[in-house]
């Protein structure tokens, strides 16, 4: 058997599978929120039909992106099975429930003859919860939350609850998801040639782009409170973070200024990239501080090469299959427009 | 009550509600492949029809299915949070395979459902049911892998609390794999054909448009075929599970049959009341020898009886019941899709004869009950263990507090999305003639061939 670092292709894949699952669920789930909100404005009519154009096609691929690198997860380092299963049974229940209910009442409403209110509202809110709910598994990972007792490791609700790094962290993932699906749309809509939808969309995105800068800042600040640690290893990634900002900056010109919304989403992809990496190499050795490290971790040898191998092949199907995907329902501008099709 | 009890409890919950969706999620894309390709074939827009109907509300039931797949997925982690950091180390590589398969699927059904009206050649649509086709049986084909570890473990040696020498393909082929991945699969095939079959016999029995009865009769008669050669099938890998569990897993066979004496010419109990104390079973209606002859082919095969195995390793002796109602609900369904063929072909009878549709009508609901009971008598009939031999269900669990709060919460969600689920199918169909969806789908003027 070759001689792989296995403990470090693990946590690359799967932290680039959460990269993935981030960017599109953030404009999956931000996307049934605006929906709702267009509902409540009186702006459907300009907006819903580009929403679910292109929700419809993909929501099923965003929950798969999920379901990977959870099972990833458990695959490359076993422990986490123990650790983050036995903690978070309260707070992994409650976010299982949310990504139910937003996934069937999507699919109920998207194929019911008539579309109801109060269904678009359950899949429009639980799309920011989820994040929320989900958010809380790396807050927990930054260590502090968990104690090991006799029995085994217990959960400090009421520490988690009350900690200002834990709120930080919920709000950051609620305004990053509104944040990058806004952008997205403002480009799906360009695309489509509609430019009632890009004005709406466009003005959402600028809308939300302050208290992203905002909440990005206070991250920052409570994890210093939180971890000093982390927040120093951090600092040894100091370009990263610069050049996180300056994507964002250059997105949010483009936008502002109404010109190359394709680069500019490609910007804000870059933006989350180089913030969400450069909080990933920071925090290694860790998964969960201080009981989960890789080097210690990484399940036996045998399986980490055979997962290894299972990627690999695993992506030479899925990347050609996705690029089809996204030519036919992304990039193809007269499936976006929503000319007539010529068929059987 | 205590935690293991209420663990296996949100997970049987969980599981039961999941696998009406997974087996549908399996079985239905081989119906869409086959009334797509007969509608294309012989260029009827009826079967056509059918395809786009059953495709859509298809969609429904695999959304259903997804979210709740996700549940288990990561509900095993939850729960049982050590037989996971176990399972990670041995059989971590079919659950991965099981993602890529569900993902492989999961672009293609996007793309097969939205490009109806995408394709000049329609058969260039048809091929997209193929990786759909191969996607959903693989992931059925991964996830049996790893219950059947679970069952019959194997690829790794023990020494002293660790595993060493793990071999991952070992594992994943181990000894159950082939004869669990066949009946698993087979019984999909065979549930999802028949469900379909009871919807077409109720639009015959009870129906507002009258001009859909041929639409109806033509799904009638396609999804009984397709049941008919499956559940042949289920026949042949029933068969070869039993004869599996005797050489594998005698306490399992054992248990199922009130099997207590290990003896040749061994009856085969059906029905029946069970005295645990005393051992006796009454009012069951005995096959002489037809244990034995199941579990080797031959009248003098010596079946291994419950009382040489260790009492703390029996199953629980109710997984009889269950396996008599999936024998019995299974061949309902075969023996009817027999009589259906029989009258149609052989008698001068009406085989839509309305008592004859009611008989077709439960074989759908029959079969999903038997794929329920199938499982309930697999899953229990390894308890105590988890892994079997290794780890038991008591030693898996989750330490953590409030399983009581996260059973009723999945409860209440499971109720919610049943009926929701069900509400929403029903005014898709119940509101719309399949002959109007013709005419919107291929114009006015055409006729079904």
């Amino acid at each position: 058997m070759m001689d792989l670092n296995y403990e470090l292709i693990g946590i690359t894949v799967l932290w680039t599978f959460l990269y993935g699952y981030i960017i599109v669920a953030a404009i999956d789930f931000g996307a049934g929120f605006f929906n709702y909100y267009a509902i409540e404005t009186g702006q459907h009519r300009t907006v819903s039909h580009i929403i679910q154009r292109y929700l419809s096609p993909v929501w099923e691929v965003t929950n798969v992106f999920f379901v990977f690198f959870f099972v990833g997860i458990v695959g490359f380092y076993p422990d986490t099975a123990y650790y983050l299963g036995t903690t978070l049974l309260i707070p992994g229940s409650i976010a299982l429930i949310l990504l139910a209910i937003r996934g069937s009442y999507y699919a109920f409403n998207a194929s019911a003859t008539k579309p109801r209110k109060s269904w678009a509202f359950l899949y429009g809110v639980t799309g920011l919860l989820i994040p929320a709910s989900l958010s809380v598994v790396l807050v927990i990972s930054e260590g502090g939350y968990i104690y090991e007792d006799g029995d085994g490791v217990q959960l400090n609700i009421q520490e988690l609850f009350f900690s200002s790094y834990a709120w930080t962290i919920v709000f950051l993932a609620i305004i990053l998801v509104l944040y990058i699906s806004s952008g997205f749309l403002t480009y799906y809509a360009s695309k489509a040639k509609n430019k009632d939808a890009m004005e709406t969309f466009r003005n959402w995105f600028l809308i939300w782009s302050l208290p992203m800068l905002v909440i990005s800042q206070f991250t920052f600040l409570s994890l210093r409170e939180h971890n000093y640690e982390h927040f120093q290893s951090a600092q040894d990634y100091w370009y990263l973070f610069g050049l996180s900002l300056l994507a964002m900056i250059i997105a949010v010109f483009l936008i502002w200024k109404k010109r190359n919304f394709g680069l500019a989403f490609i910007m804000i992809m870059l933006q989350f990239g180089f913030a969400f990496y450069g909080y990933g190499i920071s925090k290694l050795p860790y998964i969960l501080y201080p009981y989960i490290d890789i080097n210690t971790s990484v399940v036996n040898e045998a399986m980490a090469f055979s997962l290894t191998v299972a990627f690999v092949l695993g992506l030479l199907l899925l990347i050609p299959s996705l690029i089809l995907l996204l030519r036919l329902f992304i990039f193809n501008a007269e499936y976006v427009e929503g000319k007539n099709e010529e068929g059987y | 009550m205590d935690d293991v009890l209420l663990g296996r409890i949100i997970t049987a919950s969980t599981l039961s509600f999941h696998i009406i969706f997974a087996t549908l999620g399996v079985g239905i894309p081989i119906v869409i492949m086959v009334m797509e390709f007969l509608g294309i074939k012989n260029k009827d827009s009826q079967y056509m029809t059918m395809a786009r109907r059953i495709a859509k509300g298809f969609t429904v039931t695999i959304a259903v299915g997804v979210v709740t797949g996700t549940i288990i997925g990561l509900q095993l982690s939850l729960i049982w949070p050590d037989f996971m950091r176990l399972g990670g180390q041995l059989i971590a590589l079919p659950l991965f395979m099981e993602t890529f398969a569900f993902f492989f699927e999961a672009i293609f059904l996007g793309i097969f459902l939205y490009t109806w009206n995408r394709f000049k050649n329609p058969w260039h649509h048809w091929l997209l049911n193929i990786p759909i086709v191969i996607g959903s049986t693989l992931s059925a084909v991964f996830i049996t892998s790893v219950n059947s570890f679970m069952n019959t473990p194997a690829g790794f040696d023990l020494a002293e609390d660790a595993f060493v020498n793990v071999d991952p393909i070992a594992a994943m082929f181990n000894p159950s794999v082939y004869v669990r991945v066949f009946h698993v699969v087979a019984t999909a095939y065979m549930t999802a054909a028949f469900i379909l079959a009871s919807i077409a016999a109720f639009k015959l029995i009870k129906n507002k448009f009258k001009k859909d009865r041929e639409y109806h009769m033509k799904g009638l008669k396609v999804t009984m075929a397709i049941g008919l050669v499956m559940s042949l099938l289920t026949i042949v890998a029933g068969d070869f599970s039993a004869k599996f569990l005797h050489n594998e897993q005698p306490e399992k066979l054992a248990a199922m049959e009130w099997h207590f004496e290990t003896e040749p010419y061994a009856d085969l109990v059906l029905f029946g009341v069970l005295d645990e104390e005393t051992q006796e079973v009454n009012y069951a209606l005995r096959i002489p020898w037809a244990l034995s002859f199941l579990s080797g082919n031959s009248f003098d095969t010596e079946v291994t009886g419950l009382n040489d195995i260790p009492e703390e390793e029996h199953p629980p002796m109710v997984i009889h019941y269950f396996f008599d109602l999936m024998v019995f609900f299974g061949m309902y369904a075969f023996g009817v899709s027999v009589i259906y063929f029989i009258v149609k072909k052989f008698t001068r009878f009406n085989e839509h004869h309305p008592a004859l549709l009611y008989a077709y009508f439960l074989t759908g609901p029959l079969s999903m009950m038997a794929i329920e009971a199938g499982w309930f008598l697999a899953e229990m009939g390894r308890q105590p263990w988890i892994i079997r031999g290794y780890m038991r269900v008591a030693e898996a669990v989750t330490n953590a507090d409030g399983l009581g709060l996260v059973l009723i919460a999945f409860i209440i969600l499971y109720i919610i999305l049943g009926f929701t689920c069900a509400y929403v199918l029903i005014k898709m169909f119940n509101n719309s003639s399949a002959e109007a969806s013709r005419a919107e789908y291929y114009g006015e003027g055409v006729d079904a061939k």
